[in-house]
């Protein structure tokens, strides 16, 4: 069998507003568009990747946080209604996605074997989180690829960011060796925001893009220094000022996926292409592709 | 008045495993028995509203309420999905959800209903409701606990809802659906070796226990703060909910309450909690934070102006009521329209300025101003004016430290007799008029501000 591989790494979050806006017909709200910066982000990426050739998508999303170890969904197909618990006005999805469940089996044993606290979960009961399905449905709206779907543990909350960072460096570690062994093609998704302060007010007209900026000077500044550092090749000083970001930026880096996409690219020193930066609800949001199929070592 | 009250207030575990599987733990078994119990007590209270402050429902964008009057799903938590799944169909009091929203408003909250087939009822709520409520017998509401609100907010939220169970005259439970310390293990555990996560939770959570077992809930109110460092998971969301219950009980510390048990879940500290309102052996409240009617923090973010504390651009000007031995001055009821207090003390007795119904903070005027600003006549809702304003007396009252049943005599003001006689007199049968003052009314021609009724009042301290 010939070695699995990575293909490509993205910072692909999940606000559904960006659902929302693109008015799919799995959604049930309508909208009058909003937020394009950040939707042409998404046109971009998938264009970027129209060529490369993948079997599975693996996401960790911020939303189906866990406190008790970190879960996969061990089902084939999960079908239901997902609606927002904070954004029900938006988001009320009907979504049908298939699980590539031996490779999620694959990484969950990994980290088992690596002395994390892990679980499949094979409730047919389930529903799957939004951030998960937004990032999804955005990164590849056709849902023709089999995912792996990693729940966030909430390590930062219990413990701190440097033990979070601890535990997501492992798991990225481990998923990419399961992903090598796989024999599998695989893009891997991590879907946060980067500076996470929200309004707490909504306009009365969602998609009101007047209405629609950074919540105060230092969460973008905190954004346009990370960004620089991805677009530099600099993920090393990424995680080294996690724990200053995520205190400061209130980031939704707190949740672990940047730091396990990062591990799982082994921390790349290449420049990422960043496909588009925007705000939605005050929170900043960045879409970025690292090329990894570009960076392959002869 | 109308009889309206919080009869038991509860603190209720959010986890699933007193649904699923108390069988499998000694104490989650006791935590079942401890729901089971708490739901006679409600039983035998004849309670006709359950109200909800659920921990796992965090919100955003302000407080939300469910406001589906049947919602309907299948709830699998999000850690521990392989103790099964809890099928819920939930009896919910739209209308009071509503009205509460409402009440949320004129008070500066923001707040919203929410009302959409298949939303996501947090795990609090339906372990709370399926084992407080099994026959679905009593109408419920639940809102959520919004990350960003403060204290003030908070009890504003817990004040709104209180002000409608007494305008409705509902006989209502107050719940939270929280963990004490939630600090649980962050490995797979077997259900036998389940134990409060350290000695130092288990420490602090007896603590909070003996406050309650002594009727202190606004003494733990009070430590939310130090709680929350001392045992609380950060950043999941802060020790909110003994505010809201503070405040639900008029920020009391002379309950009667009874610990009904006290239990581990997963390392969590779980405890069923009940709160009588009637009087226990211990002081009255010491109340020392700020005691909040209507909200003015940071919320409006994306607007230009501000949305609250609007001074009239029509009518007279709004002004400061005025600092004198005795006076009694509050936020709570509407800015004077001229130099005076709200009400000021004279040895036994309390006498208040003219009194109508514009509402504080918003000078908003309940069922409609009598006329726009350039004088043609609008219609209004006099019943609407005079519940206002007797709300008003009643807030004002209370911040002197009498009530609404004090009040000795009353000479009300009434712009058109002819319409409006019968609508007052209806208002005023259902509230003043069960509590007995004498009653003077009369026909005047005209009244400060675009309103239909005034009253002057009379009451014992």
């Amino acid at each position: 069998m010939a070695q699995g591989e990575i293909v490509a790494g993205c910072l692909a979050p999940h606000p559904p507003h960006l659902v929302y806006a693109e008015n799919p017909e799995q959604n049930e709200p309508v909208a009058e568009g909003g937020w394009e910066q950040l939707r042409w982000g998404y046109e971009r990426l998938r264009e970027s990747l129209k060529g490369v050739d993948y079997d599975a998508i693996v996401i960790l999303s911020p939303h189906w946080q866990t406190y008790v170890g970190t879960h996969f969904l061990g089902l084939e197909n999960f079908q239901s209604l997902s609606v927002d618990p904070v954004f029900p006005n938006l988001f009320r999805y009907h979504y049908d996605m298939n699980v590539d469940i031996e490779l999620a089996k694959q990484i969950h044993d990994k980290a088992d074997e690596a002395g994390l606290a892990v679980r499949m979960m094979t409730n047919p009961d389930f529903r799957v989180d939004y951030g998960t399905i937004t990032t999804g449905h955005m990164f590849r709206p056709e849902w023709d690829k089999p995912l792996v779907v990693i729940s966030s543990n909430r390590s930062r909350a219990y413990y701190s960011v440097e033990v979070m960072q601890e535990m997501m460096i492992e798991l990225g570690r481990v998923t990419r060796e399961a992903i090598l062994e796989s024999g599998k093609k695989v893009v891997v998704l991590a879907s946060n925001s980067l500076s996470h302060r929200h309004f707490t007010t909504e306009s009365e007209i969602p998609e009101d893009m007047s209405k629609e900026h950074i919540t105060s000077h230092a969460m973008h500044l905190w954004d346009m220094r990370i960004i620089d550092y991805m677009k530099s090749g600099q993920c090393q000083r990424i995680i080294d000022e996690m724990p200053e970001f995520t205190e400061q930026a209130i980031a939704e880096t707190d949740g672990g996926a940047f730091t396990w996409l990062l591990s799982t690219l082994e921390v790349p020193d290449y420049p990422a292409i960043l496909h588009g930066y925007g705000t939605i609800i005050g929170t900043g949001n960045a879409i970025v592709e690292w090329p990894v199929y570009q960076h392959k070592e002869a | 008045m109308t009889g309206g009250g919080i009869v038991e207030s509860f603190v209720v575990p959010v986890h699933p495993h007193t649904v699923l599987a108390p069988e499998q733990n000694d104490g989650w078994g006791k935590l079942r028995q401890a729901y089971d119990d708490a739901a006679q007590i409600i039983k035998d209270s004849k309670a006709d509203l359950l109200i909800i402050y659920s921990t796992t429902w965090p919100s955003i964008i302000d407080h939300q309420l469910i406001s589906d009057p049947n919602p309907e799903w299948v709830m699998v938590d999000h850690d521990f999905h392989e103790l099964g799944s809890i099928h819920y169909s939930l009896n919910i009091d739209a209308q009071f959800a509503a009205m509460w929203n409402n009440e949320n408003h004129a008070r500066g909250l923001q707040s919203r209903c929410v009302n959409y087939r298949g939303f996501p009822i947090d795990v609090g709520s339906v372990v709370a409701l399926t084992l407080l409520n099994p026959d679905n017998k009593i109408p419920a509401v639940i809102v959520s606990s919004n990350v960003y609100a403060d204290r003030s907010e908070t009890t504003v939220l817990a004040k709104a809802c209180k002000e409608l169970v007494r305008k409705t005259g509902r006989r209502a439970v107050a719940i939270t659906a929280m963990s004490l310390s939630n600090r649980m293990f962050t490995e797979h555990i077997n259900p036998e070796d389940d134990r409060i996560h350290s000695l130092k939770d288990d420490e602090w959570n007896r603590k909070i226990l003996e406050f309650l077992e002594a009727g202190r809930l606004e003494d733990v109110g009070q430590l939310s703060r130090t709680i929350q460092q001392q045992i609380r998971v950060q950043k999941v969301v802060n020790f909110k909910p003994m505010w809201w219950l503070s405040a639900m009980n008029d920020n009391r510390n002379n309950l009667t309450g009874k610990v009904l048990a006290y239990e581990a879940i997963h390392g969590a500290g779980c405890a069923v909690v009940n709160l009588n309102p009637a009087q226990s052996g211990f002081g009255n409240k010491e109340y020392d934070e700020d005691d909040v009617e209507v909200y003015s923090g940071e919320r409006g973010v994306l607007d230009t102006t501000k949305p609250a504390e609007i001074e009239s651009s029509e009518g007279p000007a709004l002004w400061d009521p005025t600092e004198a031995e005795g006076s009694v001055n509050t936020k709570s009821a509407p800015k004077p329209v001229g130099a005076y207090p709200h009400a000021r003390k004279v040895g036994d007795l309390i006498y208040l300025s003219g009194v109508g119904p514009r509402q504080p903070k918003t000078n908003e005027i309940p069922g409609g101003p009598i006329h726009d600003s350039d004088g043609n006549a609008l219609d209004y809702d006099i019943r609407a004016q005079t519940q206002a304003v007797i709300d008003n007396i009643a807030r004002i009252l209370e911040e002197a430290g009498s009530s609404i049943n004090n009040v000795l005599d009353v000479t009300s003001f009434l712009i058109d007799m002819d319409r409006d006689f019968q609508g007052y007199n209806e208002v005023w049968a259902e509230t003043l008029g069960k509590v007995g003052p004498t009653r003077t009314t009369l026909a005047i021609r005209a009244l400060p501000t675009p309103i239909a009724v005034e009253m002057k009042v009379i009451a014992s301290i």
